[in-house]
């Protein structure tokens, strides 16, 4: 058990079909969205382990079996797991995923109250923006009202929109990721410290093979940026793979600017994370040769900061790991003092 | 010289063989899957595309259901296979008529014969993805030679064929084929590009159309390394899509430099080029000072 302690394992559940298979593979695999189609139905528990600046592992369980009657087996379960992903269908009859759900918050609540609850009304793409909100209103009041009867009107859920055919289940993993991470506060700290210092509009730090996003300055998200900031690292990869030298190993680094003047701006940090920042040095009013100085010298004050940052991050890691290794445990806060 | 510069394209092929497919993949800015909303084409859908600023294709779409076929090749024979510069047959691989495809075909080049004997004929054979990867070439082989009987009967003897699929990036490759194969001044850009790489001492230069992203010429001396055969298509599909995701910024692309090695410029009003550097320690005000140079002979 001690193994699945030391990282953060998120618990992705729901009834069958309500399509927990496909948001392993699109957010995990890089899957196409419509060959989620051709996936057939899980019938085994499945447990995945990802490394990234935090250890991420994530466990699927197949939605035809009852898993809260009380086993020791579904005890340790819940006890080994930061969150509880609950996946509903909402474009089918609903109501009986909320009982199930009740069910499972109840149990999972008494075995191991420091979970963190999450529900994903999942398969939104096909409703109206009016219809999508009527049906969160609809299933948070449910839930509400069935863990009001069964006296837990404290436990805490949140509750997400998602679909595949967006970035909206990126978003909502991103957010729950992050509620794992116990080093999210000075992360976001350091962000917010670099964005001040170097004219950055937004930045946010990517795990490179999911993109989903560890850590953000404390500026809201707009999904936009969000999005082109992903598709960037799509881009650089790709292109870095077509003329790669397979006996040198480069740190990525990649910088673009638009006609509008934004520069989109890609730095390769530690173990499979990168930092992309959308900077907006100057107003596009001024002469191109004025221009191109000024953002040549912010270009050239960020790489500094930037380098600052990363090995700021190097230092978070470290001691991470050596919290971790005298036997704490994820959710509780590492003693960081310098920052 | 400007009715020199309108080209006029036709776009054949029986009915649900993925013409329009193509041409919205290509020129409009879909992605494979938007394609499946589109409707079957009436009769002859025209666009007109600038292409390379002072070029414009003018692409007839030619709806391809039987009545409409057969309109084409009584009514409408003058209108529609006069001046015609290019000839795109498209044959789907899962076609159950092949013998019908290809009569269409040949009663399509009688009538290029006799309206319009300097056409270039470019044949697709589309929807590959469908076959199994094994099977492909083979199949390929047996319908072009079979393809080449036929045209050479009428008069055009260099046939050029290719297996094309929206899905993989072997579109691209087909389309900047055939559009290349319409610029006139192509020497002139070859030679160009030959002299740049050697100034700037780099790997590989690849020139772009701008909106399309079609690759207009490469430098292709690649010393003997093995780099991807189909990079060229990739990199257009690559670029394409951050283009695309450029817009959401209200705003286009204009550089990008990897890992100090790649770079991205544009290098006419209507080209870039993607230039890969032998070693990464050049500095950049060295490279980007060297592509403005060579701008004036990209004009």
């Amino acid at each position: 058990m001690s193994e699945l302690d030391s990282k953060a394992t998120i618990l992705l559940m729901g009834l069958r079909r309500g399509g927990k298979s496909s948001i392993c593979k699109v957010v995990f695999h890089n899957m196409q969205p419509l060959d989620t189609l051709y996936l057939e139905s899980t019938t085994n528990p499945t447990s995945e382990h990802f490394s990234t600046l935090i250890d991420l592992g994530v466990m699927e369980l197949p939605g035809q079996l009852n898993y809260f009657e009380p086993s020791y087996e579904s005890e340790n379960l819940f006890k080994s797991v930061g969150a509880l992903v609950y996946v509903i269908d909402s474009q089918d009859e609903y109501l009986n995923a909320l009982t199930n759900l009740a069910m499972i918050i109840e149990y999972a609540y008494k075995v191991n109250p420091r979970i963190s609850f999450e529900v994903l009304i999942h398969k939104v793409d096909s409703l109206s923006e009016d219809f999508k909100l009527d049906t969160q209103r609809d299933i948070m009041q449910r839930t509400g009202d069935e863990l009001l009867d069964l006296g837990l009107e404290g436990v805490q859920v949140s509750f997400y929109l998602t679909s595949i055919f967006d970035h909206s289940i990126y978003e909502a993993f991103s957010r729950i990721v992050q509620k794992l991470v116990p080093e999210l506060p000075f992360l976001e700290n350091m962000l917010d410290n670099l964005v001040q210092h170097s004219k950055i509009e937004k930045c946010f730090l990517f795990d490179i093979n999911s993109k989903i996003y560890v850590a953000t300055d404390s500026s809201p998200v707009d999904i936009q940026t969000y999005e082109v900031c992903a598709e960037f690292v799509d881009v650089a990869i790709d292109l870095q793979d077509l003329y790669k030298n397979p006996n040198e190993e480069h740190e990525m680094k990649s910088v673009s600017t638009l006609v509008n003047g934004v520069v989109i701006y890609l730095r390769q940090m530690i173990r499979g994370l990168a930092l992309v920042a959308l900077v907006r040095p100057v107003d596009s009013s001024m002469s191109s040769a004025e221009y191109d100085t000024s953002m040549e010298s912010c270009l050239t004050v960020m790489d500094y900061n930037i380098d600052i940052f990363k090995k700021g991050l190097e230092q978070v890691w470290d001691r991470a790991r050596v919290a971790r290794a005298d036997g704490e445990t994820g959710s509780q806060e590492n003693p960081h003092t310098t920052f | 010289m400007s009715s020199n510069n309108r080209k006029k394209l036709l776009l054949m092929g029986r009915s649900g063989a993925g013409k329009s497919s193509m041409r919205s993949i290509i020129f409009s800015n879909y992605s494979a899957f938007d394609t499946r909303r589109l409707g079957a084409t009436i009769d002859v859908e025209h666009s007109h595309l600038r292409f390379l600023g002072n070029m414009t294709l003018n692409l007839w779409d030619c709806g391809g259901q039987d009545v409409f076929m057969e309109n084409y090749f009584t009514q409408q024979k003058d209108h529609i296979f006069q001046m015609v510069q290019v000839l795109i047959h498209v044959f789907d691989v899962e076609s159950q008529e092949v013998i019908r495809d290809i009569e269409i075909f040949t009663r399509a080049l009688k009538h290029l014969k006799r309206y319009s004997p300097d056409a270039k004929i470019f044949v697709l054979l589309h929807k590959m993805d469908l076959v199994q990867l094994d099977k492909r070439h083979e199949l390929f082989e047996i319908m072009m030679s079979k393809l080449q009987e036929t045209s050479a009967v009428y008069g055009f003897p260099d046939l050029v064929g290719f297996p094309t699929s929206i899905w993989d990036e072997s579109l691209y490759k087909a389309w900047s084929k055939i559009v290349c194969s319409l610029i006139p001044n192509m020497n002139v850009y070859q030679s160009n590009l030959k002299k740049l790489k050697q100034v700037m001492d780099a790997r590989e230069i690849i020139l772009f159309e701008k909106a399309t992203f079609l690759v207009v010429c490469s430098s292709n001396t690649s010393m003997g390394e093995a780099l991807d055969p189909k990079r060229f298509e990739k990199i257009s599909n690559v670029m394409k899509n951050f283009k695309q995701s450029s817009m959401k910024l209200k705003s286009s692309f204009k550089t990008l430099v990897l890992n100090d090695t790649i770079y991205v410029s544009e290098i006419s009003p209507n080209m870039m080029c993607f230039i890969v550097l032998t070693k990464s320690d050049d500095p950049k005000d060295l490279v980007l000072e060297n592509i403005k140079k060579a701008k004036q002979y990209f004009q």
